[in-house]
């Protein structure tokens, strides 16, 4: 596990998705929280990595230090009616980690899952959180809340020992009720909470209970809140209102890199109820409804000045050079490479073939459904913003930072939101909104609209990607070389056993606005390396699970590889006519997928041109095992949901730009999969109760593009190295 | 400008004071606080904003208001009865039809409809029923389950 663990830092360092710590390091008092949460015991949860001695061990909580830990990563109080109310700076974004994180707590406590609430991602209520992003709930913040419920339960144990006068060995808790062996004594968590004015520090040593143990983990519990959404009850941000509010619309430059020429707001600012705020480069309006705000922007007349930009076209040329300036990152190798191993010429020497090809992959939009919104308000000088973000902490030092204003001055609190993937670390609708009410000195709401998500948000990096391969006829690989440009270093390591190989990640200066993406570069690197394995397997003429197998040693990818081969029946049955199968698989965050595909070419639909024709998945098996499956259920859905995501990127998502803009910006065209592109999914999961949970939001996104493209070649024999595969659909020769 | 003065929501006579080009999601959400409909693209093509229109379901977003004066609207507020839920609702439940969740009002207004017009569709009859919402999570075949779970018509094949 050791060596899993430092992998695992490694790939986090992925440079699309790193964000520094603040320099500012709060101190909490007890008073505060005592001040904060009223009557009950406060558990608190010291940072995983924070230095034992800052750690506070050993406080007893009654007489103890004033002065608590530093680095906080959560805290549980249990309240005087027993309801167990966790708080944590992560976010629920559809991932279901508001469920998962529920069960986790509940399991250690020995309580039902709906005495448990979590207050998630506000920055007033919740420990700083760097962000909900790497797949890090399930792997870090659980067994910070576990070690925390189950500390808690000792010491409520001991508690109740005190209240009814027994040992507490003689004690257990069950379903939130304390008993002795012949339930003569009990007791509940209310009847223990009750009076209590306690703030206690959980030790570290402290012993959470294993996955064979689990009851309500690893259980398929449903979506806690399901009852909201499907009433339409649950406030996103876009549906919060507050007393006063006005209607915000920012007036966006012409283009990207655009210079403010002139204004003139005239015929706005004589609209009945609009003010038109403009500061530097930023234009808008507040009006009291949402149609006056866009009639008074549309009337506002600017000039801008655009320069010469980049277009598609150029594109691939442009990541090719390296990058300069401040956007250029690390350098070559950096964010995630690898040391090289042996030597590329004698690996190639050593081949009886050779390849060399190179992969592309476009920038695409991350799209979710609820797009950018937040609304903001002054209280006096105290800023409180409610946003859809990945990132509440990040995007609070944004508006301490634009606004210049101290830290205790901004709240920042995120409802539970309309779908991230990545695409909401940044805080720029935030800022909008604030700088909006401040100039309104009223709450003021706003919401991008489908346009401005599509162009002023960002995108997942563009990439190319070079390989130089060499294999033996009997199937070895000897030889390795990957430069990926651009797109990043996520997923870029192999689990191939190749004795030379030089992995390397090349910064590049983007034409467009990038970030971070569900899996990030992984779906990239996955891509073009089981397209180029898949090409390596036909050239030595064997079939490309038999190829995989013969170079893959890591038993957890062989069997996810063998788990999704036998259930799609792989070397079973052949392909009917216009159908095709292909095989990928892959590692990445902790998890190990296989992916098997079955493809058809159909005639076109009204989205192909005319004389092409349609590539449909209409079968996907995929294995994934990430160590201990928390929840089966959500696990199911995500890989599903993750399936069907990057059937967009495999075969038709693509951003279309020139001279600055974005020319498809709309669903009309961007093409996002719908209904008929959602194939059968067939998800295995494979339940290591041995391993610890890893992340499973991302990684079952990375095997479906290669195993598509693969399956293209299968029915064709064309062999398509750019992602999307088929954006106007399949040319037929 | 003409002037929308009432609206009949979810069996409900309700007082507004909208122009009447203004459109009908807008008005729901803003002017009467029923936010289930969302804004998805403002322009008919996700629908998340879909509502029924004397039992047709209609992208809000691009409907006026003025066209929706004098006929029954029905949100996703208007589905469940005295604190019961409608069918469809516990099905999206039952099948675990959604993740962010964005999309699911539009998904069971739709749903709704569909059901109307057909009250066992098969999958294939789902799918081209509903192709015109956009689930970006990809729940796309939970919601065909939950749906046929919602018109009595549970399979094996819904067990997921």
């Amino acid at each position: 596990m050791i060596e899993e663990q430092s992998l695992l830092d490694e790939i986090e360092s992925e440079r699309y998705e790193l964000f520094e710590s603040p320099n500012y390091n709060f101190h909490f008092a007890r008073r505060d929280f005592i001040k904060a949460f009223g009557l009950g015991i406060v558990f608190i949860v010291p940072a995983a990595r924070a230095p034992a001695q800052q750690r506070g061990q050993g406080e007893s909580g009654r007489g103890g230090n004033e002065r608590l830990p530093n680095d906080i990563d959560a805290w549980i109080h249990i309240n005087e009616d027993g309801g167990v109310n966790v708080f944590t700076g992560k976010v629920e974004v559809g991932q279901n980690t508001r469920t998962t994180l529920s069960q986790s707590v509940a399991d250690e406590l020995h309580v039902p899952i709906d005495s448990v609430h979590l207050v998630m991602g506000d920055t007033d209520l919740t420990p700083f959180d760097m962000g909900t992003f790497g797949s890090r709930s399930t792997p870090t913040m659980a067994p910070q809340l576990r070690k925390a419920a189950a500390a808690a339960r000792e010491m409520l144990i001991a508690m109740a020992a005190e209240q009814l006068q027994v040992e507490p060995k003689a004690l257990r808790i069950v379903d939130a009720r304390f008993l002795n062996h012949d339930k003569s004594k009990t007791l509940t968590l209310a009847e223990v909470a009750k009076g209590r004015k306690l703030v206690k520090v959980i030790p570290d040593d402290i012993a959470i209970t294993q996955p064979k143990d689990w009851t309500i983990a690893g259980t398929p519990a449903a979506k806690i809140d399901a009852k909201n959404y499907v009433t339409g009850k649950h406030r996103y941000t876009s549906d919060i209102k507050r007393e006063g509010m006005l209607y915000g619309k920012v007036v966006r430059p012409a283009t990207f890199n655009a210079t403010l020429v002139s204004v003139d707001a005239k015929a706005a600012e004589a609209m009945p109820g609009v003010k038109v705020v403009t500061d530097g480069t930023f234009i808008g309006v507040v009006a009291p409804d949402q149609q006056a705000a866009t009639k008074a922007a549309n009337a506002i007349a600017i000039d801008w000045k655009s320069p010469g930009q980049p277009t598609n076209a150029e594109l691939f040329d442009l990541l090719r050079k390296p990058a300069t300036g401040q956007k250029g990152g690390r350098g070559e190798g950096g964010g995630g490479g690898s040391r090289p191993q042996g030597s590329i010429t004698d690996g190639l020497a050593a081949a009886d073939k050779k390849l060399e090809q190179t992969y592309t992959v476009a920038y695409i939009a991350h799209a979710p459904l609820e797009p950018r919104a937040a609304v903001a308000e002054w209280n006096g000088d105290k800023l409180t913003v409610w946003t859809g973000s990945q990132r509440p902490f990040g995007v609070k030092s944004e508006l301490v930072e634009a606004f210049h204003i101290p830290e205790d001055k901004v709240r920042v609190i995120v409802p539970d939101t309309g779908s991230g993937y990545g695409g909401k670390h940044t805080g720029e609708c935030a800022v909008e909104a604030a700088r909006l009410a401040k100039a309104a000195g009223k709450p003021v709401k706003l919401v991008w609209t489908r346009e401005e998500e599509f162009t002023w948000a960002y995108f997942r990096p563009a990439g190319v990607i070079d390989i130089r391969s060499g294999v033996k006829n009997d199937g070895t690989i000897t030889a390795w070389e990957f430069h990926n440009y651009n797109s990043g270093a996520s997923g870029i390591q192999i689990k191939y056993d190749i004795p030379n190989n030089d992995i390397r990640f090349h910064p590049s200066n983007s034409p467009l606005r990038q970030g971070s993406y569900r899996g990030l570069a992984a779906t990239a690197n996955h891509f073009a390396r089981e397209s180029h394995i898949d090409e390596l397997a036909h050239a030595v003429n064997m079939d490309p699970l038999e190829f995989r197998l013969k170079n893959i040693k890591d038993d957890r990818l062989r069997d996810v590889l063998q788990a999704a081969a036998k259930s799609f029946g792989w070397g079973k049955a052949k392909p009917e006519r216009g159908h095709g199968f292909g095989i990928a698989c892959g590692f990445e965050k902790g998890g190990y997928i296989a992916s098997c595909a079955e493809i058809a070419i159909e005639p076109p639909s009204d989205k192909e041109e005319k004389t092409n024709k349609r590539v449909r998945v209409i079968r996907v098996v995929e294995a994934f095992e990430c160590g201990a499956v928390v929840n089966p259920l959500h696990l199911r859905n995500q890989i599903e949901g993750a399936i069907t995501m990057a059937i967009g990127g495999a075969l038709f998502e693509s951003i279309q730009f020139e001279n600055g803009k974005i020319l498809n910006p709309h669903f009309a065209s961007y093409r996002v999969p719908r209904f008929n592109d959602s194939p059968q999914i067939e998800a295995l999961l494979v339940d290591r109760k041995d391993i610890p949970s890893a992340g499973a939001g991302e990684t079952p996104i990375v095997g479906l593009a290669p195993a598509v493209a693969n399956a293209i070649f299968n029915a064709t024999g064309v062999r398509l190295r750019a992602l999307p595969l088929v954006g106007k659909g399949l040319t037929v020769s | 400008m003409a002037k929308v003065t009432s609206l009949n929501v979810n069996g409900k006579k309700l007082a507004v004071d909208v122009d009447s080009t203004v459109s009908l999601l807008a008005v729901l959400r803003n002017d009467l606080d029923l936010t289930g409909s969302k804004y998805g693209c403002g322009e008919g093509q996700c629908g998340a904003c879909t509502i029924l229109l004397d039992g047709v379901a209609t992208r809000s977003c691009i409907t006026q208001v003025g066209r929706a004066a004098g006929k029954q609207i029905t949100t996703i507020e208007g589905l469940d009865r005295d604190g019961k839920l409608h069918p469809l609702q516990e099905a999206f439940i039952k099948a675990d039809a959604m993740q962010c969740a964005y999309c699911t009002s539009g998904m069971i207004m739709s749903a709704s409809a569909l059901l109307s017009k057909n009250p066992k569709p098969n999958r294939e009859e789902i799918v081209t029923g509903m192709n015109g919402n956009i689930c970006r999570c990809g729940t796309y075949q939970r919601i065909v389950d939950a749906i046929q779970i919602a018109s009595g018509q549970a399979t094996k094949e819904v067990t997921r």
